[in-house]
């Protein structure tokens, strides 16, 4: 019964014990057809990378990252002791790129905790209140999808002021509405099942049916959904830095560093190449995660397995 | 009788009545977002901390001057009652004076606008003509190399930043290689040479026959709109092979296949015909998308679109023109929506 | 990637010539034709009345004659008579008296009189638009323009309210506000009442060397030549400013011949495109300033030990020499070189202990500071660069990046603890800086003298303004020189200003570009003398 072998096999059981046993059960199952796709485990080894990074930023960044040198500004890939080059303050690359690591994961994070809970929120209400409920907040909804993105993010940034959590907020005030519309979609199915009318019989109240039954399903295809779309938020926080309108100096914000080393591209291409390809690993590895995640838990779409 | 003759002309009226609905229920939603799209535009135009006046007058202005711009603007009303006069010029078409531009709101939008039609429309089309083929490719030949390739085509897409690949492509395709224009529409030796009729460029000096404008036209924009076209190809290619293989593994499919038809029959006349429906709304959306202006291309190419026309107006506070740009995108973006809608109603048997 | 150029090139003929004949074949511009890259979104109108940006300015200084002028081909000589054939000066001091051409039209044929200079000054006067300041600072009110500004057969008379130098009033007419417009045709373009603001927003009523053809927003300015210019039709038929916003794309359409002249190329594009065959680099001092100011309605920084310790702690020699370098220069006096009374003397240096030893005086251990700058990259840089060294005396600043207009209307309203910015004079007399870094007469919140910049900072000048009011109405050069010497010394000890650089503009142009001139410190650039 100690051997890893029978672990295996109590998580593999066909006859699960308990709630929690089907549950860890599906979880591990879930988790060896997820192993079993290289590219998908491409993707999370980097994002596991990313995170011990984050995590270890001080003592692996070989400089300080603000440390500044005007004397030494823009030296080329390679040189010694800054391997990354330096940008136009003299400052290491590479140390930057791993402070800036954590601001990437900060934001991430952040939108994801906002974004699709806000979605999931307005999308269940809607959903399973119907009626007029639905007809106000889906109408909403559709303002916001109507909404040119970046213009919507741009105004609230320029309203409350530059800045990392307000660069968040703007985004995830963009990247709800499909959010909803999934959310909304998926509890118009679960709505009218056998299951949730059973709850009902039992007396269950509206919030704690959404909360507690309709929520726990909608959960899969919402992750899915955000995995893939994290590599759209990066880039639109890269997009704000870019505009000036992200992340505050002296903060290595990596989208803000390509817009600082935009202006050397001819001669020093990279200064803005560098936190470019740092963007493009982690936001491919979230694609691939995406794409993986997806073969998991929301099989109905039928991508590659 | 008398009952039985009711029945029959409900039952033919019925239809119709069912179509007006729909319709009134339609033009009602319409109205009732743009409506909405308008208030919020608004609200943000007025919540801005950007101070419009400051805007107007410029950094050296006495007080008097000031105050007088700020009464001229109507600044001093309530900001209900300014929304009002706002909304009933726009019901009449009237979007205001651009303060940055010095001009109607209006007549830049019709300056600005064609030419991110002309870059979005033909960047749909790269990502159509590519992307539909590779995701087809890619679903029929599930696991192959082309599978990978157009997979990591199209991840590609999604995870790279536009404005770092638009400056090394400009580096790269102008800069070096000199294959295509730099930035901007068109060169200096060919503005004004072709009358404007409806602002794109490439079809404004193809019903004038000017070739040689054509031809300078298309070099400069085929890059930007490349560009463009490969995000939407990675969007689309990728959209593509999952419906398809939904298709293949359909048993109509598998019955097509016993019957002894051939295998590009059963993909295109078969699987592809039922997909099309999907691909429109797919379609429709990476229009939508591109229309909205792609901000971040339209800066570095130095394309006069509406994209930067916005963003460059909010950061000036010109709120008019900001509020005419937006009302537009989002017009466009319900009325594409609608349209897609409507295919999907021809083409969708079920529908029907 | 020189070598990798020419490769590339050889490899990629065959192709670039099948593909695109029409891009290869137009290597260079026609040679009657000037094509400028400028960043041009800031331009939001063409009546001389009101516009106020360089490209405006620009653009009306090619389009419109003054009464007095700036000849671009001897800057240094100051104001010549233009429009105004000669002038004299009434005993009081107070009425200038012009004697006005009468051999020059304008654009659209009409002969230019007295009564267009009349009707161009008064027009300036009651649309009251942002540059007429620089009018009303002689006492001329919407109210009394009909009695100080009179025309007279072929003469003009100006009354200012009281006795000012000669010269300074004269300058003040060099400035965009001063273009003599077609009173005719500007009036016929008339919409309710707006003496046709509207119409010469987005079109030209002048008798310059250029008049507009058109003005697409964000996309191109496009000028024609006046063949009947009173100093001879110019060699450039047609001059056109595309809008250009990176620097990396104006220095690629250089180098590649597709433009003419790029005007806002960085230090690095600079630097690479000085290697290219066909590029010259053309540098011209200017007159605008970068400078920190500290905000006098924070306690510490009001201390005056802290205001000194700050002027020790920018690196001027560091940035000079690398991210400004060729383009800034370090100079530490509100007046640009050139100016009348200008002063060359720079007494601060980088100097950590002096400025610890300063804070240590005044008793400052440590603050927190907000630093607002707008976001331009040369000036997040200087705000990173004094972030870095204010940190070495245990100093924590902030930095706030916006737009330009967010950023200014913070400072205007005293809530920034330091500002980074540029300020660039609006004609050529000393009192255009002096009148705003060193004058402040009532430093009240009440007296919302936006336009000033010590009261936007708070600070009363401890005795400047009184300095610059005698300054201003003093009629000896040499007299008038020595007293703005006298005001810069203290003001360098004792204002909350650090000005810490003066603008180099440096443009790259075609080899064979001849004879542009931007306008050095004191005005705007000029076409017509312009070859090919």
């Amino acid at each position: 019964m100690n051997t890893p072998t029978s672990y295996r096999a109590w998580l593999l059981t066909d006859a699960p014990t308990s709630r929690n046993h089907a549950r860890l059960s599906s979880f591990y199952k879930g988790w060896l057809s997820f192993r079993s796709n290289p590219m998908a485990m491409f993707g999370l080894g980097i994002l596991i990378a990313l995170l011990l990074i984050a995590l270890f930023a001080p003592i692996l960044a070989p400089h300080d990252w603000q440390a500044q040198d005007l004397s030494n500004r823009l030296q080329p890939l390679g040189t010694p002791g800054h391997i990354l080059g330096t940008d136009s303050l003299g400052r290491d690359i590479l140390s930057r790129l791993i402070e800036g690591t954590q601001i990437t994961l900060y934001i991430v994070t952040l939108v994801a905790l906002i974004a699709p809970v806000a979605g999931l929120l307005v999308g269940t209400v809607a959903g399973y209140a119907g009626g007029w409920v639905d007809v106000v907040l889906m109408r909403i909804t559709d303002i916001f999808l109507a909404f040119p993105r970046l213009v919507l993010a741009l105004a609230f940034v320029a309203a409350l002021g530059a800045g990392i959590e307000n660069a968040v907020l703007a985004i995830s005030l963009t990247a709800w509405p499909p959010y909803a519309r999934i959310a909304r979609a998926e509890t118009l199915t679960i709505r009218s099942s056998d299951y949730i009318a059973a709850i009902r019989l039992q007396g269950a109240g509206p919030f704690r049916i959404i909360i507690k039954h309709i929520w726990p399903l909608c959960i899969s295809s919402l992750i899915v959904r955000v995995t893939l779309d994290m590599a759209g938020i990066i880039l639109a926080a890269a997009g704000l830095g870019f505009l000036g309108l992200g992340a505050q100096p002296p903060s290595p914000e990596w989208g803000a560093m390509i817009s600082e080393g935009r202006r050397f591209i001819l001669d020093h291409w990279w200064v803005a190449t560098m936190p470019g390809l740092a963007i493009f690993t982690v936001s491919l590895a979230f694609n691939l995660l995406g794409d993986g995640l997806r073969d998991v838990l929301d099989p109905k779409d039928g991508d590659s397995q | 009788m008398a009952v039985t003759d009711t029945n029959r002309e409900r039952r033919r009226r019925a239809p119709f009545a069912k179509w007006v609905k729909t319709t009134l229920l339609t033009l009602g939603s319409i109205a009732v977002t743009m409506l909405g799209l308008v208030f919020v535009t608004f609200i943000i135009g007025r919540v801005m901390p950007i101070d419009p006046v400051l805007s107007i007058v410029g950094e050296r202005a006495s007080q008097s001057t000031y105050d007088a711009v700020y009464l001229q603007l109507g600044l001093d009303k309530p900001l209900i009652v300014q929304f009002w006069y706002y909304l009933w010029d726009v019901i009449q078409g009237d979007f205001g004076m651009s303060l940055r531009t010095a001009r109607p709101v209006s007549d830049d939008i019709a300056r600005v606008f064609p030419a991110t039609l002309e870059l979005a429309t033909i960047g749909v089309f790269i990502g159509i003509f590519l992307g539909v083929p590779l995701g087809v490719i890619a679903a029929v030949r599930r696991g192959s190399w082309i599978d990978q390739i157009a997979r990591v085509v199209a991840l590609v897409g999604y995870s790279m930043p536009i404005f770092w690949l638009g400056l090394m492509g400009l580096l790269l395709f102008y800069g070096i290689l000199g294959w295509v224009s730099g930035p901007g529409r068109l060169g200096i030796f060919y503005e004004d040479i072709v009358p404007t009729r409806t602002g794109m460029i490439l079809i404004d000096s193809a019903i004038a026959g000017e070739w040689a404008v054509f031809r300078n036209a298309f070099s400069h924009i085929i890059l930007p709109a490349s560009l463009l076209g490969y995000y939407s190809l990675a969007y689309i290619s990728r959209m593509t092979r999952s419906f398809m293989l939904e298709q293949l593994s359909a048993e109509y499919i598998t019955t097509a296949r016993v019957k002894g038809m051939s295998e590009s029959a059963v993909i295109w006349r078969h699987a592809f015909k039922n997909i099309r429906v999907q691909l429109i709304t797919v379609i429709a959306l990476s229009y939508a998308n591109l229309l909205e202006g792609s901000v971040l291309t339209e800066i570095i190419f130095s394309w006069p679109g509406i994209g930067s026309y916005i963003t460059t107006s909010l950061l000036s506070a010109d709120m008019n023109a900001v509020l005419g740009g937006t009302v537009v995108v989002g017009l466009i973006f319900i009325l594409l929506n609608i349209f897609s809608d409507l295919l999907y109603r021809f083409f969708d048997p079920r529908s029907k | 990637m020189k070598t990798l150029n020419t490769l590339m090139k050889g490899a990629a003929l065959g192709l670039a010539l099948g593909l695109m004949a029409a891009p290869a074949t137009f290597a260079e511009t026609p040679s009657n034709m000037l094509v400028i890259a400028h960043r041009i979104d800031d331009l939001t109108s063409m009546d001389p009345a009101e516009s106020f940006e360089i490209q405006g300015s620009d653009a009306s200084r090619n389009m419109y004659m003054k009464l007095v002028n700036l000849d671009p081909t001897n800057l240094d000589g100051g104001y010549v008579a233009e429009l105004a054939e000669s002038w004299t000066v009434s005993e009081d001091g107070r009425t200038i008296t012009f004697t006005i051409r009468d051999d020059i039209n304008f654009h659209s044929g009409n002969p230019v009189r007295a009564e267009d200079a009349e009707f161009s000054l008064r027009r300036a006067i009651l649309l009251d638009k942002t540059p007429a300041f620089i009018l009303k600072q002689f006492g001329f009110t919407p109210e009394n323009v009909e009695q100080t500004i009179v025309a007279d057969g072929n003469t003009l008379s100006i009354t200012t309210d009281k006795r000012y130098a000669t010269s300074f009033v004269l300058n003040c007419l060099t400035a965009t506000i001063g273009g003599i417009v077609d009173k005719e045709l500007v009036m016929a373009n008339e919409v309710d009442g707006d003496m046709g603001n509207t119409w010469l927003r987005t079109n030209s009523a002048g008798s310059g060397a250029y008049r507009l053809v058109s003005w697409k927003p964000d996309e191109s300015l496009t000028l024609q030549s006046n063949p009947d210019f009173h100093l001879g039709a110019p060699a450039m038929e047609r001059v056109i400013v595309r809008h250009v916003i990176e620097s990396a794309s104006q220095r690629l359409l250089l180098e590649r011949g597709d433009i003419d002249v790029a005007r806002n190329l960085n230090p690095e594009d600079v630097a690479g495109a000085s290697n290219a065959d066909n590029v010259v680099i053309h540098d011209e001092l200017r007159g605008r300033l970068m400078y920190a100011a500290l905000n006098q309605k924070h306690p510490e920084l009001s201390k005056p030990q802290v205001r000194q310790a700050f002027k020790y702690l920018i690196d001027y020699e560091g940035m000079q020499n690398s991210f400004l370098k060729g383009q800034y220069t370090t100079h530490q006096n509100f007046l640009p070189k050139t100016y009348l009374g200008a002063v060359d003397e720079n007494p601060f240096s980088l100097d950590i202990e002096k400025a610890k030893a300063l804070l240590a005086e005044a008793g400052v251990d440590g603050m927190e500071l907000e630093l607002g700058v707008r976001e331009a990259q040369e000036r997040i840089e200087i705000a990173q660069s004094l972030q870095n060294t204010a940190a070495q005396v245990g100093i924590k600043i902030n930095i706030t990046v916006g737009t330009s207009k967010q950023i200014l209307a913070r400072y205007r309203a005293r809530e920034l603890d330091i500002y980074v910015g540029a300020w660039g004079p609006d004609y050529p007399d000393p009192h255009t800086n002096a009148g705003t870094f060193a004058y402040n007469p009532d430093n009240s919140d009440e007296a919302n003298a936006t336009g000033l910049l010590a009261w936007r900072n708070g600070w009363d000048t401890g005795g400047l303004t009184e300095m610059v009011d005698a300054a201003v109405v003093e009629n000896d050069r040499e007299t008038r020189a020595q007293m703005y010497r006298d005001i810069q010394a203290q003001f360098r000890e004792t204002s909350p200003f650090i000005v810490m650089f003066q603008l180099t503009e440096q443009i790259g142009r075609q080899e064979n570009v001849q004879g542009l001139s931007l306008g050095g410190p004191i005005t705007n650039a000029a076409y017509w003398n312009v070859t090919k």
